[in-house]
């Protein structure tokens, strides 16, 4: 738990959509569903609105791991501002990858206006694996000969799809 | 221009907030965050005083930009959005710190942890609001006109509410006559006052209302525009009968030769002509000609109808006529369908003959049905010595729907009344939970209890025809869990009636997509809010009513669809309505064109201009989603009080206390 001081605590920005996932983290919050304080969260009014640059921003200022939520499949307030939130998430976590970044830090999840304990528990579990893997870094992860060895497994499938 | 001047106000929310950030230290550190030359906390600050304090602050300290750090934006936002006008502040010169919901309430043992959060919170604010422009919420004159999609009950109670409030109503309806699932049933619990009789007299209300136009066997094809101003298209099918001269008499579908099962109104049980009219008080009393069956369509021969028309109202030749609908607001009722028991083969509904649904059994038992009210088996004759009425077909089960259908209970209940009565046979209800649960139900419950009708605990695992034994033989034998004396039991009857659930429409994503409604998980519509707005949509302008937005009975249908009414008619007084300014604008000076925004709005909301060769934001569609904004190449897009400067500043003032990292990978490489 937060009491043990030596534990690092990271911080974690959160994006949610004002329709579901705000309202699943208001409804955590009336229910008294307590969750690590290790979220900040940002209102937007739909994850289409989101800008990956906002996601690159937040890690660049200090974040240790980034977290988006919107509406359910389907159920975009929107009608499907979530689906176009998924294809640019992809997008996106295939530059991070590239850069070295974890899996881990940088997620996306659904949860819908009553579902504030599956955010909660949305936020524990992102908690524990960023507390795992340490303060974000960017360098650990690269190879210490070349950085740009991170890039050969893409440049292999770019190959792969005779481009 | 002048410097911001900002003033911060921390909320105790008595102990919500207070007992656990440690708010004076939070407005004292506020003092630090840029511009902010004001921070107060006090007890209550959505409390007259409270809001007094901030106005006064506003005058005396001429502040540009106010943040409250108090509850969920959900709550109260609207409420000091309010006061900062008042004080002659713009509105959006305003933003909320959520650190209620999001921070004390969920970090409530830890006091520097949500304390820093609190921090965290109120600095996004701060450095967000310092980005934000005063903005005007956009005024659209009502169109007094309402669209009613659906003629069942709850369609026809809100456009008689409506109508006789002294506006117009248009009521759009697929089939050929209103009425909708009730005009089918025989009699309604737990009342047993018969449906027709209660019904009938609202259809004829609606079809002679001078204030209501009827659209019956009509689709909707395109919605357009939003609240106040709604255009809808609606495709009129061709009856091929003329209303204008049609009398009604009857003679068309007495002289029509061809019969048809009537798979619709008589749920399979009954037959129709290929012109016909559903049911005896349809309205309106115009037949429809059934171009797949008629012969004429067929073979070009018979006109049978056209040669005995005394009205000569036949038009062979008419066509599917399209209209355009302006209307300020619209109510959707558009029902349910039955859950089909065929997706349950282990009840055998389509393979035993002598297994009926719901609906069929409400034909059979009605007096105006196939067999003129009597109960039979399939073969229209036999009458059941002993019938099992199974609960929950399709219901509260995982494997089909997890939610309760509300009315199968209390159906069940009234069709053991009906066959007990009728056919004197020995009934038995197989239930998991008896759910009577409005006024006068646990009461009829009680009345079917003491009539002797047999209730067993246990849902049903099989209906068979294969007999254990001699008393089985040529018999239905229903399987079952006896859940109250932990005993398989095999119930031998004749006749089995399904009562199966309700479900959405088959086409109800397509309707909500159309409408641009919600539709949840089962497919039901999305209301508002739950409990506080259940008629009301995420969509200004759009209300929903009856079953269309989960199963409910007659009384709750027509409550709903009263209240719809009542909520048209609120917007329809105002002649106006503020709409929130959130809307995405292209700075056409940076549009390259690309149209890449074009196919990504939901609501066709951007057109591309080919003469300037740039693309422009009808702001009278547009939601405010912001997914074009997001998407645009050239940055040329902005989405007002979401803008990226407004989200960049915000996630740069969340990491106030942790920006000093090292650099990162994303700033060598920028």
């Amino acid at each position: 738990m937060m009491s043990d001081s030596d534990k690092f605590t990271p911080v974690i920005v959160g994006f949610l959509c004002n329709w579901c996932s705000y309202r699943a983290a208001d409804l955590a919050g009336t229910s008294r569903m307590g969750y690590p304080a290790t979220l900040r969260d940002i209102r937007i009014m739909c994850t289409g609105r989101l800008d990956p640059t906002f996601v690159l921003r937040a890690l660049q200022e200090g974040a240790d791991g980034v977290l988006i939520m919107g509406c359910h499949p389907g159920q975009c307030h929107y009608q499907e501002g979530n689906y176009k939130a998924i294809r640019r998430f992809a997008l996106l976590k295939r530059v991070l990858r590239q850069m070295g970044l974890e899996e881990e830090r940088v997620q996306l999840h659904w949860a819908s206006a009553a579902q504030g304990l599956l955010f909660a528990e949305t936020v524990s579990r992102m908690t524990k694996q960023i507390q795992a893997l340490g303060p974000l870094d960017w360098s650990r992860n690269w190879p210490n000969e070349e950085p740009f060895m991170l890039l050969q497994p893409y440049l292999h499938e770019e190959a792969a799809h005779g481009r | 221009m002048t410097e911001s001047r900002v003033g911060v106000y921390v909320c105790h929310c008595g102990h919500n907030i207070a007992g656990a950030v440690d708010v004076e230290h939070l407005s004292e550190w506020a003092l630090d965050l840029p511009q902010v030359v004001v921070a107060r906390n006090y007890q209550f600050m959505c409390a007259g005083t409270g809001q007094e304090l901030i106005e006064n602050d506003i005058r005396e300290y001429g502040l540009t930009h106010v943040v409250v750090a108090s509850c969920s934006p959900h709550m109260h936002e609207k409420t000091f959005r309010n006061a900062c006008e008042r004080a002659g502040l713009n509105a959006y010169l305003f933003e909320m710190a959520n650190i209620r919901e999001h921070a004390s309430w969920v970090h409530p043992n830890n006091r520097s942890a949500a304390t820093s959060k609190a921090k965290a919170l109120v600095s996004a604010a701060v450095h967000r609001v310092l980005k934000h422009q005063a903005l005007e919420p956009m005024r659209v004159d009502i169109q007094p006109t309402t669209l009613v999609v659906g003629g069942g009950i709850a369609g026809i109670q809100a456009a008689l509410e409506i109508a006789d409030a002294g506006y117009p109503v248009y009521v759009v309806e697929r089939e050929p006559s209103i009425g909708g699932h009730m005009a089918q049933f025989d009699k309604t619990f737990p009342t047993l006052d018969c449906a027709a009789c209660i019904l009938t007299p609202k259809m004829f209300d609606a079809g002679a209302h001078p204030n209501i136009t009827l659209l019956t066997y009509s689709e909707i094809e395109q919605v357009e525009g939003s609240v106040g101003n709604f255009r809808v298209t609606v495709r009129r099918k061709a009856r091929k009968v003329r209303e204008d001269v049609c009398t009604g008499c009857g003679t068309c579908w007495e002289k029509c030769p061809v019969k048809v099962v009537d798979g619709v109104f008589e749920a399979g049980l009954g037959y129709r002509k290929a012109i016909y009219r559903p049911f005896p008080q349809a309205v309106p009393k115009y037949p429809v000609i059934d171009v797949e069956n008629c012969t004429y369509f067929k073979t070009e021969k018979c006109r049978a109808c056209e040669r005995y028309c005394p009205a000569s109202a036949i038009d062979f030749e008419m066509q599917d006529e399209i209209v355009t609908l302006t209307v300020g607001n619209i109510i959707l009722a558009t029902g349910y369908d039955l859950f089909d028991p065929r997706r349950i083969p282990q009840y055998g509904y389509g393979r035993l003959p002598n297994v009926f649904t719901s609906l069929e059994f409400e034909r059979l038992t009605n007096a105006a049905g196939p067999t003129g009210g009597k109960i039979t088996l399939r073969d229209g004759e036999t009458e059941p010595r002993s019938v099992a009425i199974i609960h929950c077909v399709g219901s509260r089960d995982k494997a089909y729907n997890e939610y309760c259908s509300a009315i199968c209970c209390m159906s069940s209940l009234k069709f053991a009344h009906l066959a007990k009565e009728k056919t004197n046979a020995e009934i038995y209800n197989f239930y998991i939970d008896m759910r009577p649960i409005a006024k006068g139900y646990e009461e009829f419950y009680h009345r079917i209890l003491a009539e002797g009708v047999h209730f067993i605990r246990g849902r049903v695992a099989e209906i068979t025809d294969a007999a254990y034994g001699p008393e089985e033989a040529g018999k239905l034998v229903v399987v079952a869990e006896d859940t109250l004396i932990g005993r398989q039991r095999r119930v031998p009857v004749d006749m089995v009636i399904l009562a199966a659930g309700l479900e959405p429409r088959r086409d109800s994503q397509a309707v909500s997509h159309l409408f641009g409604v919600g539709c949840g998980d089962s497919g039901f519509f999305t209301e508002r809010h739950p409990k506080l707005d259940p008629v009301a949509t995420v969509t200004e302008g759009i209300y929903i009513a009856g079953a269309c937005q989960g199963p409910k009975d007659i009384p709750d249908t027509v409550a709903q669809g009263a209240a719809a009414a009542a909520r048209v008619l609120g917007v329809i007084s105002r002649k106006q309505v503020l709409l929130e300014p959130v809307r995405a604008s292209i700075d056409e000076s940076r549009c390259s064109g690309c149209r890449v925004c074009n196919n990504l709005c939901p609501y066709n909301a951007i057109e591309y201009l080919a003469e300037p060769g740039v693309s422009r934001v009808n702001a009278a569609l547009c939601k405010g989603c912001g997914t074009c904004v997001a998407a645009c190449p050239s940055q040329a897009i902005t989405g007002a009080h979401f803008t990226f400067d407004q989200i960049m500043a915000e996630i740069d003032g969340i990491l106030i206390d942790v920006s000093d990292r090292e650099q990162s990978p994303i700033e060598v490489l920028a």
